[in-house]
């Protein structure tokens, strides 16, 4: 079970281990995590579960496929380590993982 | 809307319920408490599970690519460590709004502050003759999926009667799994009235890529079989020979304990901009609510994950007494195979359409224009330029119809700016 730390807006960290095979987006929708809204529930439709990946990780996660490229590209406030939760697939060799979630989603 | 003018209280209140526990039911519970809201909290559902999403009833779930335990929208800790009361399982009977109490169908009555309805909506059923055949499904829940997946297997004879979003998403999953699939649409073509003829074009051309065969243009008039259904006969005198029939036609608003507790409804819970009822301390979100909308100056009611989301925030901020009415432009998608419908706005009353990319790429967005201001975006595998029309739609903006049809041109660079004539 990969752990995964999620730095909620106003600083407060949530650290969860959560089944491999599951997106970040669900780990942080189903313990309520402040900031996700994830309204489309993975569909890559909404971009309302974006964060940004704590560069360390970003190497090592797969590339955005362009569907989650350009949901992002418009997205509120996009940096070079914004990604879309839905679009990660957790895993073992992810234990660990650690990423912010912007103030404001859309 | 003329309200009475009872319980126009504007203390905070103690109890809060809501009464159904699908998208916005679960939503308004997480409004209320991130909103500090340290009441009394409970949410009553019909079903017996966690509120949970519906959108991968018709995909990943049907096919068994989703498992159950990852249908629902929190784990069952996130409720205890919020304090939240669930009664799933449970109906509310009746509804007292002049006493604030609700019934439950275990004869419990809760008195409430304020009250919630999010009692969504119940799949259309035809009238047609052998409707009620063993085999003849709707999908609205996880039963109704669950049902479906028992009664499918690779070669059943499935006829998907509706070729809507349901029906099409659907029919996509089943075939997916092997069964030999057909849609069967009254109207003129797929997707009528809800996307452009160039989606509708671009979708049915992938269903029968993938060997889905589409009847347009004709009704059912009955489901014959002795117990079970065997045969769909159309309007047009063809026979389709059947196991299963999964039929989507629509959906309607339950409003039956609004409307037997004196609420106005009409198609739909009358609300206000806030969400609010004829009733001052009930409140109602969701496919059940129709709601005057600030953006569209006209009541609305929309089917839809991003309207009951929308909506259960409005409703929880009310309740609380902070006025923050949503004019939030509202969106749709849709998953069929690997590819994707994306819809921003509503492109009812336009007065002019762009098409922009070519079709038969298989990515391209049809813009929809009133008086020059961007009102709609159909996007077919193309985010950018839906995210693109989400801003410039929630702005306003006016736009310039030959840069918006020159895919060269960025659509955000297709605004005209403000003060600019053209």
């Amino acid at each position: 079970m990969p752990r995964v730390v999620f730095l909620e807006p106003d600083g407060r960290r949530r650290e969860f281990s959560v089944p491999a095979g599951t997106t970040l987006m669900e780990a942080a929708r189903q313990h309520g995590v402040d900031g996700i809204l994830a309204q489309c529930g993975g569909a890559c439709a909404c971009a309302t579960c974006h964060v940004y990946v704590d560069p360390a990780w970003l190497a090592r996660l797969p590339a955005r496929e362009d569907m989650e490229a350009g949901m992002l590209e418009n997205a509120w406030e996009p940096r070079p380590n914004s990604r879309l939760s839905c679009q990660i697939h957790l895993t073992e060799d992810l234990d660990g993982l650690t990423v912010s979630v912007p103030e404001r989603q859309g | 809307m003329t309200r009475p003018a009872i319980h126009e209280d504007s203390t905070p209140p103690g109890t809060v319920v809501i009464v159904g526990g699908g998208q916005a039911g679960a939503q308004a519970v997480d409004s209320l408490r991130r909103a500090g809201f340290g009441g009394r909290l409970v949410l009553i559902g019909a079903e017996a599970t966690l509120p949970y999403q519906r959108p991968p009833l018709s995909k990943k779930y049907l096919q068994g690519e989703l498992a159950a335990e990852r249908l629902p929208f929190r784990h069952r800790a996130f409720y205890d460590e919020h304090d939240v009361e669930l009664e799933l399982g449970r109906r509310a009977v009746q509804l007292d709004v002049a006493a604030s109490v609700v019934e439950l169908d275990d004869g419990r009555r809760l008195d409430y502050h304020r009250l919630l309805l999010c009692l969504g909506a119940t799949p259309r059923r035809p009238s047609w003759p052998g409707a009620n055949l063993a085999g003849v499904h709707v999908l609205r829940t996880v039963e109704d999926a669950d049902a479906i997946r028992a009664d499918v297997r690779s070669g059943s004879r499935v006829v998907i009667v509706g070729g809507g979003y349901v029906g099409l998403e659907t029919a996509a999953t089943l075939r997916a799994m092997g069964c030999e699939v057909t849609v069967v649409e009254a109207a003129e073509r797929i997707l009528n009235r809800v996307a452009s003829p160039e989606s509708a074009a671009h979708f049915g051309a992938r269903h029968r890529e993938h060997g889905v065969r589409i009847r347009c243009g004709t009704g059912v008039a009955r489901f014959e079989g002795a117990t079970r259904v065997a045969r769909v006969v159309l309007g047009d005198g063809t026979t389709l020979e059947s196991d299963v029939v999964v039929v989507g036609i629509g959906a309607a608003p339950v409003t039956e304990l609004a409307a037997r507790a004196g609420l106005p409804c009409d198609d739909g819970v009358l609300v206000d901009a806030h969400c609010r009822t004829a009733d001052a301390r009930v409140f109602a979100a969701g496919d059940c609510a129709r709601q005057e909308s600030t953006r569209y100056g006209r009541r609305l009611r929309l089917e839809s994950v991003d309207n009951a989301f929308e909506q259960a925030k409005t409703a929880a901020a009310a309740m609380l007494g902070a006025a923050a009415p949503h004019d939030r432009v509202p969106w749709f998608w849709s998953d069929q195979y690997q590819d994707k419908l994306l819809i921003v706005g509503l492109a009812e009353g336009h007065d002019r359409r762009v098409l922009r990319g070519d079709p038969q790429s298989g990515s391209f967005s049809v813009s929809y224009l009133k008086d020059g201001e961007l009102i709609a975006v159909e996007a077919v595998n193309h985010s950018k330029d839906y995210m693109a029309g989400r801003k410039l739609i929630a702005e306003r903006a006016r736009v310039d119809p030959a840069a918006l049809a020159d895919p060269r041109v960025e659509m955000k660079d297709a605004r005209i700016a403000p003060g600019t004539s053209h």
